[in-house]
């Protein structure tokens, strides 16, 4: 499911840009994300953070104001330029903030992507249902209820189903937009457990408000202030030994 | 997979023509009755069809005058709001201010269940009730009337205003009616006073739509206005609308007469009228909202 | 000079009069507030009075035609012809021509309204065009229902030579219901929240395939509800069939799109001013079956959208 990566680093960004009509969100932001590691976004809010997340599997272009420049490859292949949006989703998935499951069932949740690529066997499809489930470690709950609506589960439950939906498009990259926002501490611990198993196999982009929780999952970790990347490196270095000011200034909490 | 990208371009156009269908109808109707109603001004000019007090288009040579018609609509729509205006705004302030509860529910359902009359079935009522009362009450000849229409008129304009009204009442900001009463008003000062000017302008809108209804109405009129095709004097005599002519007439013409290419004119006059109407209530309407 | 009763945040409500007549101040000097209040008491009874009117005329008028018509209602007078130049027996035609005309309005209208909706919910821009759209959707909605009848008549049934047919009427009554469909379908599409389409495209779907499969199906109610308001409004409609459908008598049903149809808005006004001696019976039964029938729908349509929003899970 992870298709082998180009030179060593899965997603490439270089001097990218992004404008919601005259306003900058993100200014020439350049870095490589390698494969099978958690890249942690950490910063105040308004810097760029979620542009940069949602860059990534080109969510910014339902807005119609958006516009970029520079470039970003998966694999060497620019995601805007070389592929087409649709193609671009299936590999790189997203889990936002709240969970939200569609008005469906459990079933028809996880294979609402899969049966929209043409997959139609279903054989296939509950392979697909059991495996994602297992991998966001929510199976064991649902496996005798996957007909009920979604809506019926504990919003930690509904959070994890939105990750094996996600799953379930086999993806190669899982982006995760502030997803333990609304959960209790208990679901917030499952999910972070999740990702540390998923680290296994996919690549994975954590956008958090809370530094501690990127300081215990990720393995580097990326600072952004107003739109700019002000500094990235490994979580240790960042968290105990910062080389911006701003950097220690927000990871210390003296802003934020 | 290149296909399916076909079929979802073929669909996107399809929603995109779609969409634009609304203004091609528009256009359309309007060409349509231009075509047919502008051949008229070949015989008769734009003046003597606008102000000619006779209306004998059958007779030898027909006069296309519709000055009779366009007064006998304005009487009957004059009539309609002068009774739906105020009991209209009156059982909007009631329904959105002082009803509380089942009450209020079932005023709102008796209103709406006004809305959903059809107007043959008020116009059956109007001829079959009305019309002998009036006739009755005032010793006419016929109780088909100017008067007649405008009574049974305004009970269809009345749910238009009321549910405006009732909107615009709603919309406005609880804090209006705070200050209001914590400095002192009684509440019938605060809704007379502070609320309806307020609401100005939704209410106004409300009016117009009231207005654009009552003129529009074909059926209600035919049946209970008399069709007499003459200047009108006073309330208690038949009069006949413009609406009443084309839907009473239209049947009789020989396709490509004069009197045809009247009724489309007078056609005309009526899109132009509601076009308008429509206008100034939408300009308010979003006044209101900004 | 700043008037001294009105504090500054709340000078939009002077008015350069003196102060209410209800205000503590005013109270003090005129003693009017008793007066205010007889004032108020009247007030509210006029209100009251007027509201009345209003409620009780639509009950009025429904009971009465009830009262009146509901001795011709039987099984023979909706399912036989009618006879003796429609002084006797049934309205079976109208009630047919009715259905029928109405069913082909909705097959006709409901696609392209729909297709307007959702053009302006998922589309649109927020640009000249479409602002036109929503100008001219206004318009049709506010044409009088005999000039539909004209350009029907013009368009449908001398220019496409459909002759005055169940094809003319139902087209022409498509028009005149376009802006009803157009205006739920897309409160229901509204109503959809937007994080359905988010995730449908997160998830590799294209516009379409979210429009198809995270928005429509969850639109439906209020879409169903706006097409059965749409159908009620056509059922009703007398006007805009005068000169494309309806026929005076017909000896069979229609069988046939470019045959012509009675229908019942139509036969109760003939009934009721074109032929003398009809039995009051006979005329206040057509007009009860027409008010059921459209009533009905309108209580059909109320009934589904409480049934939805109670169902609602988001």
């Amino acid at each position: 499911m992870v298709t082998a990566a180009f030179d060593g680093v899965k997603l490439a960004m270089r001097d990218w840009s992004v404008w919601y009509g005259a306003v900058r969100a993100l200014k020439s932001i350049t870095l490589d994300i390698t494969p099978r590691e958690i890249l942690g976004v950490i910063g105040p809010s308004s810097s760029g953070k979620t542009s940069f997340l949602r860059s990534l599997n080109r969510m910014n272009d339902t807005n119609p104001a958006f516009r970029y420049t520079g470039t970003i490859t998966m694999d060497g292949k620019d995601l805007y330029r070389d592929l087409d949006s649709q193609q671009v989703r299936r590999r790189v998935g997203i889990v936002f903030a709240l969970p939200l499951p569609l008005p469906i069932s459990i079933y028809d949740n996880l294979t609402y992507g899969p049966r929209l690529r043409g997959e139609c066997r279903p054989q296939r499809l509950n392979e697909l249902v059991e495996h994602s489930l297992q991998a966001a470690s929510l199976w064991d709950e649902v496996k005798d209820r996957l007909r009920q609506s979604a809506m019926k589960l504990s919003g930690g439950q509904q959070q994890r189903l939105c990750i094996a939906r996600t799953l379930a498009m086999e993806p190669e990259v899982i982006l995760f937009d502030e997803p333990c926002s609304g959960l209790d501490p208990i679901s917030t611990a499952k999910v972070e457990e999740t990702m540390l198993q998923l680290r296994a196999q996919y690549t994975l982009v954590l956008v958090t408000n809370n530094t501690k929780q990127a300081a215990r999952v990720s393995d580097r970790v990326a600072f952004f202030l107003m739109g700019e990347l002000i500094e990235l490196g490994k979580t240790h270095a960042i968290f105990t030994a910062p080389q911006d000011r701003r950097t220690n200034d927000y990871v210390t909490g003296r802003f934020g | 997979m290149s296909w399916s990208r076909v079929r979802e371009r073929m669909i996107e156009w399809g929603i995109l023509l779609c969409g634009i269908s609304s203004i091609a109808l528009v256009v359309l109707i309007f060409c349509f009755l231009l075509k047919e109603g502008l051949a008229l001004f070949r015989a008769v000019s734009a003046a003597e069809f606008l102000g000619g007090q006779r209306w004998y288009p059958i007779s030898e040579p027909p006069q296309f005058g519709i000055l009779s018609l366009i007064l006998g609509s304005c009487w009957v729509t004059a009539g309609a709001v002068m009774l739906s205006v105020p009991l209209g705004i009156a059982s909007a302030l009631f329904i959105s201010e002082i009803a509380k509860g089942w009450v209020k529910e079932t005023l709102k359902t008796g209103v709406e269940l006004l809305a959903a009359i059809p107007s043959v079935v008020l116009g059956f009522i109007g001829i079959t009730v009305l019309a002998p009362g009036i006739k009755h009450a005032f010793h006419l000849p016929t109780g088909l009337t100017a008067l007649t229409g405008s009574i049974t008129l305004a009970f269809m304009a009345m749910p238009t205003i009321v549910s405006i009204t009732e909107d615009a009442l709603t919309a406005l900001p609880r804090g209006y009616r705070e200050a209001a009463l914590a400095l002192g008003a009684t509440r019938w000062q605060m809704m007379s006073r502070v609320l309806l000017r307020a609401a100005g302008s939704g209410i106004v809108a409300a009016v117009m739509l009231g207005i654009g209804r009552v003129i529009g109405e074909t059926m209600a009129v035919m049946m209970v206005t008399g069709n007499a095709a003459v200047i009108p004097r006073s309330f208690l005599q038949p009069v006949r609308t413009m609406t009443a002519t084309i839907a009473a007439e239209m049947g009789e013409t020989v396709r490509g007469s004069d009197h045809y290419f009247a009724l489309f004119a007078i056609g005309i006059v009526l899109f132009a009228i509601s076009f308008v109407i429509n206008l100034i209530a939408d300009l308010f309407l979003h006044r209101e909202r900004t | 000079m700043p008037d001294p009763f009105w504090p500054p945040h709340l000078s939009a409500f002077a008015s350069g009069e003196p102060p209410l007549r209800g205000s503590p101040k005013a109270i003090r000097q005129v003693g009017g507030w008793r007066r205010a209040l007889w004032t108020q008491r009247a007030a509210f009874s006029l209100l009251f009075l007027a509201t009345c009117v209003v409620a009780i005329a639509a009950v009025a008028v429904i009971g009465f035609i009830v009262v009146r018509g509901f001795e011709a209602l039987s099984w023979s007078f909706l399912t036989t012809m009618p006879s003796g130049g429609m002084r006797s027996g049934g309205i079976f035609p109208a009630i047919v021509g009715t259905l029928e005309l109405v069913g082909l309005t909705v097959l006709l209208a409901l696609p392209m309204g729909l297709g307007a909706a959702i053009y302006l919910t998922e589309y649109a821009v927020d640009n000249w065009l479409t602002r036109l759209i929503r100008l001219a959707i206004v318009n049709l909605s506010g044409v009088p229902s005999v000039v539909y009848g004209l350009f029907g008549f013009g368009l449908f049934v001398i220019f496409c030579r459909f002759g005055t047919s169940l094809l003319s009427g139902a087209l022409t009554l498509a028009i005149m219901i376009l802006p009803v469909i157009i205006t739920a379908s897309e409160e229901a599409l509204r109503s959809v929240p937007k994080s359905f389409r988010e995730v449908s495209l997160s998830l590799g779907a294209s516009r379409w395939q979210t429009i198809r499969h995270a928005v429509l199906p969850f639109a439906v109610p209020g879409i169903m509800t706006g097409t059965i308001l749409g159908i009620s409004r056509a059922a009703g409609e007398t006007a805009p069939i005068l000169f494309t459908v309806a026929a005076f008598y017909l000896p069979r049903l229609p069988h046939s799109l470019f045959d012509q149809a009675m229908a019942l808005p139509y036969h109760l006004y003939v009934i009721s001013t074109q032929i003398p001696n009809i039995p009051a019976t006979q005329r206040y039964g057509t007009a009860l079956v027409l008010l059921l029938l459209v009533l009905s729908l309108n209580g059909l349509a109320v009934m589904l959208r409480i049934h939805f929003r109670r169902r609602r899970q988001w």
